[in-house]
């Protein structure tokens, strides 16, 4: 117990020392972008606790809220609805709230999906090279020659004839996750099959394989620990990604639902009043959206400078 | 000889396209938010399908701009006993493939809308029997007195006897087929001003003004019709805006002001006789979408009155229709022959009392239902049924909304898929513009046989109701048959057999060059659109 407590403040010592860190305090922009970042994602996380109204709660939501200006910009707003309400009187800022924490979870699980799938399949091909290897970087080649949003439109299309519609709509979200992560795993099985194919020829795989260990042992314990440096930057940036391909599927209305709207199907919502003049519905959330990305975007920007050895 | 031959034709040929240079080309383009179910004319009783259809088909009679009728595809008809009705039909009406109309096109016609996949069975049950005197007179007999039908039948069209059965489409198209199975879906032979030259179903519907129409009287001189679906509200209006589309329905009612504002556009209102309104499954013992098992708190008069009194119409006005809707207590608008102002006045908003009601059924923590909702049929469907179910959790009553494109819509709840909804939102324009066509439809208590209260999705029932019903046929004293339409109306009113929510209004936006006719049952009727 005081061991591993040891070993593991040790660590971070070792963090707040390493040039990383080094980086980090001397870039404002990546503070700026990385404190963003967190905010962003602690809200869309506690939106049950920070929200001020229930979304999802129709018994309080009252009809005659509807259409309501931000307070600060119309003459006949609320004061408790401080970015305005939808054409059914949701309150705008809890609908973001919420829409975010939706886009976030599924950027979230669609990039660990496709980093698990990525991540076993170059070091399967990298490690085991012939024939294996070229079937999946061919089946990669392919993959890649398809626009992701195109992949998640077929996807979600074939679902849609195949499940009814209520089941549909309660399976949206996995059928959403599904559909990125299919489209994203390629970047990291070529990552790690590249440095996978460096480190083949170190002496210490050499060396187990002198001492008969077995491959699986090798390449997992071994190998796979040295090479996953470049995902964490494959993995922030591939959130910022995910999480406009879902806001982009569910703006042409083949992503979630408006009974559980994502900030792409808040945005697609509002569209329908811009040209009443009534700007916010579609605005506040597009900007929350243009936030988010842009903050996990350039704190990814940031790691992989940091973390490119050929920058120093 | 051959020199003289080739000169005649190329002669005839430059005057033809002379004659095609000086006849102005005007080509329509216009925009619904959902498609024409199909082609086929007895396949969904449906106002925009069935307008889409006036102008490729015609009935024996038709409607005018103020749906009046007037003589169609019969020139004249005449009641000679109280059970039979004599049609004379127009000489020289050519079908678009070029076969003449005749008695035994009638014959045919009238008994497709009896088979199998038919959804005009409420009509064509009016019928018992068409005799054909000669080529060009039926003799059309009836159970009772109908002096009904003929208003009713304009929306019955005239289909080619031996096209159809060249084509396999001896009975009518079902609206549950989804694909095109059925010949009649995506092809069609009428006898209308416009024939049909491209068919393809959610994206476009090309028409051709025909050559040699029986009616010379027709004002229009659209040459060319393209029709686009557009789901989109916004992108309508847009489209209708920067002149891609001339004329586009419905223009949502937030966008009023914007397109009278905009040069070359303006937004064309009317008060539609269309009643839109929320119907209840009171026939199962069980509902389908609910988590009450082994009764249905539909069928408790308690529950309903508790809806009722849950529904704030004027809220729903204000905030979805932006004031463009009249509340309503009736299931008809007063255009419709038989309103009486008396009894229009909506159930009072009032959730206390519907809590009590609801604690005095047995459910004071309510209960949930699923109600089936078109997104593309009605002006805000969808937004309507949402506002409904937060009205409704107000109370406690958990109303789950599913929300479908019309085609789907119809398929699911129709009688031709058993009726399979606990509650729906549906809504009605009379195509007779008489209270008889509300009634024998949507209040009279289901009777397959006898083709009546089939869009009776929920089954309401009341014995006294369909015998006034069935007075009300034949009753020609005005003030005798207001009486029975009252007490009828009372009745259902009592029972809250229906929950009426709105006439909404109609909702067209119109490019500046043409005139068209807005006929308050929402139909578009080409004959009637001139380019200035």
């Amino acid at each position: 117990m005081a061991d591993s407590e040891m070993k593991s403040n040790s660590k971070w010592v070792q963090f707040l020392k390493g040039d990383l860190w080094y980086d980090f305090t001397r870039s404002p922009v990546a503070i700026v972008s990385f404190i963003t970042m967190v905010v962003c994602l602690f809200l869309a996380a506690a939106a049950q606790w920070v929200a001020p109204f229930d979304i999802f709660d129709l018994a309080t939501l009252e009809l005659m809220d509807a259409d309501l200006p931000p307070p600060w910009a119309g003459e006949y707003g609320e004061d408790k609805f401080f970015l305005g309400t939808d054409d059914q009187g949701r309150d705008i800022w809890s609908g973001i709230l919420y829409g975010a924490q939706i886009s976030v979870f599924v950027g979230l699980a669609s990039v660990i999906i496709s980093a698990i799938a990525g991540v076993s399949l170059g070091l399967l091909a990298g490690y085991a090279g012939g024939r294996i290897d070229s079937f999946i970087m061919r089946v990669a080649d392919i993959q890649l020659s398809f626009p992701a949003i195109l992949i998640a439109l077929l996807i979600d299309g074939v679902m849609r004839g195949l499940l009814p519609r209520e089941l549909h709509d309660e399976l949206a979200i996995y059928v959403l996750i599904f559909a990125i992560s299919i489209s994203g795993w390629v970047q990291y099985a070529r990552t790690i099959r590249g440095s996978v194919m460096v480190e083949k020829h170190k002496e210490y795989v050499q060396a187990g394989l002198v001492i008969g260990l077995p491959s699986r042992i090798i390449a997992v314990k071994h190998i796979l620990p040295n090479v996953l440096n470049p995902l964490f930057v494959i993995g922030t940036i591939h959130l910022a990604t995910a999480i406009i391909t879902e806001a982009t599927l569910s703006f042409l209305g083949v992503g979630m639902s408006p009974t559980t709207p994502s900030l792409g199907t808040l945005i697609r919502i509002g569209n329908e009043y811009l040209l009443s003049g009534e700007w916010w519905i579609t605005l506040f959330p597009g900007l929350a959206l243009v936030v988010l990305v842009l903050s996990v975007n350039i704190f990814g920007d940031w790691l992989r400078d940091a973390l490119n050895p050929k920058l120093r | 000889m051959t020199i003289m031959k080739k000169m005649l034709t190329t002669v005839a040929a430059a005057s033809m396209i002379l004659s095609a240079g000086l006849a102005e080309a005007n080509t329509l383009k216009f925009a619904f938010q959902g498609d024409a179910q199909s082609l086929d004319p007895h396949g969904l009783n449906e106002t925009f399908t069935l307008g889409f259809l006036s102008n490729v088909y015609e009935g024996l009679t038709m409607l005018d701009q103020d749906i009046k009728v007037i003589p169609g595809l019969a020139t004249s008809w005449e009641v000679t006993s109280p059970t039979t009705i004599v049609f004379k039909l127009r000489e020289g009406v050519k079908f678009h493939n070029g076969n003449s109309f005749n008695a035994d096109d009638v014959i045919f016609s009238w008994k497709r809308t009896l088979s199998e996949g038919s959804d005009q069975k409420v009509r064509g049950g009016m019928v018992v029997d068409i005799k054909k005197i000669d080529d060009l007179t039926v003799e059309v007999h009836t159970d009772g007195p109908q002096p009904l039908m003929p208003s009713e039948w304009a929306w019955i069209y005239m289909m080619d006897k031996e096209w159809s059965e060249e084509n396999g489409a001896g009975s009518a198209a079902n609206v549950k087929e989804e694909s095109a199975n059925g010949y009649s879906l995506n092809h069609a032979n009428g006898t209308g001003p416009f024939e049909v030259t491209l068919r393809q179903p959610d994206v476009k519907t090309v028409f051709k003004r025909t050559e040699n129409h029986w009616n010379k009287d027709i004002i229009s001189n659209v040459t060319d019709v393209i029709f686009t679906p557009v789901k989109q509200a916004a992108t309508r209006t847009a489209a209708l805006i920067s002149g891609e589309l001339d004329m586009v329905y419905p223009i949502p009612v937030q966008d009023w002001s914007r397109l009278d504002s905009e040069d070359g556009v303006s937004a064309l209102k009317g008060a539609e006789a269309r009643t839109i309104f929320l119907g209840m499954d009171q026939m199962r013992d069980e509902l389908l979408y609910s988590n009450v098992k082994g009764k249905n708190p539909l069928k408790d008069i308690r529950v309903r009155q508790a809806m009722a009194h849950a529904l704030d119409l004027e809220v729903i006005k204000k905030k979805i229709m932006r004031g463009a809707a009249t509340p309503t207590g009736l299931m008809i608008a007063p255009q419709v022959n038989g309103f009486n102002p008396e009894y229009n006045t909506p159930y009072t908003y009032d959730p206390e009392l519907s809590r009590k009601l609801l604690a005095e059924a047995g459910y004071p923590d309510g209960f949930e239902i699923t109600i089936d909702c078109p997104n593309n049929r009605y002006v805000n469907d969808e937004k309507i049924c949402i506002a409904a179910a937060s009205m409704m959790a107000k109370i406690g009553i958990k109303m789950k909304v599913l929300a479908q494109p019309k085609a789907k819509y119809f398929a699911k709840v129709l009688a031709q898929n058993n009726y399979d909804t606990s509650m729906y939102l549906l809504g009605w324009t009379p195509g007779s513009m008489d209270v008889h066509n509300v009634l024998n439809s949507l209040i009279a208590c289901q009777n397959a046989e006898k083709n009546v209260g089939l869009f009776n999705l929920g089954n309401y029932c009341n014995a006294r109701v369909d015998e006034l019903t069935t007075l009300i046929q034949v009753e020609t004293d005005a003030d005798k048959r207001q009486a029975y339409v009252d007490e009828a109306m009372q009745i259902v009113k009592d029972e809250v057999g229906y929950l009426p929510i709105h006439q909404q209004p109609l909702s067209w936006g119109v490019s500046d060059k043409l005139t068209v006719n807005q006929r308050a049952d929402n139909a578009f009727d080409f004959r009637y659109v001139v380019f200035k």
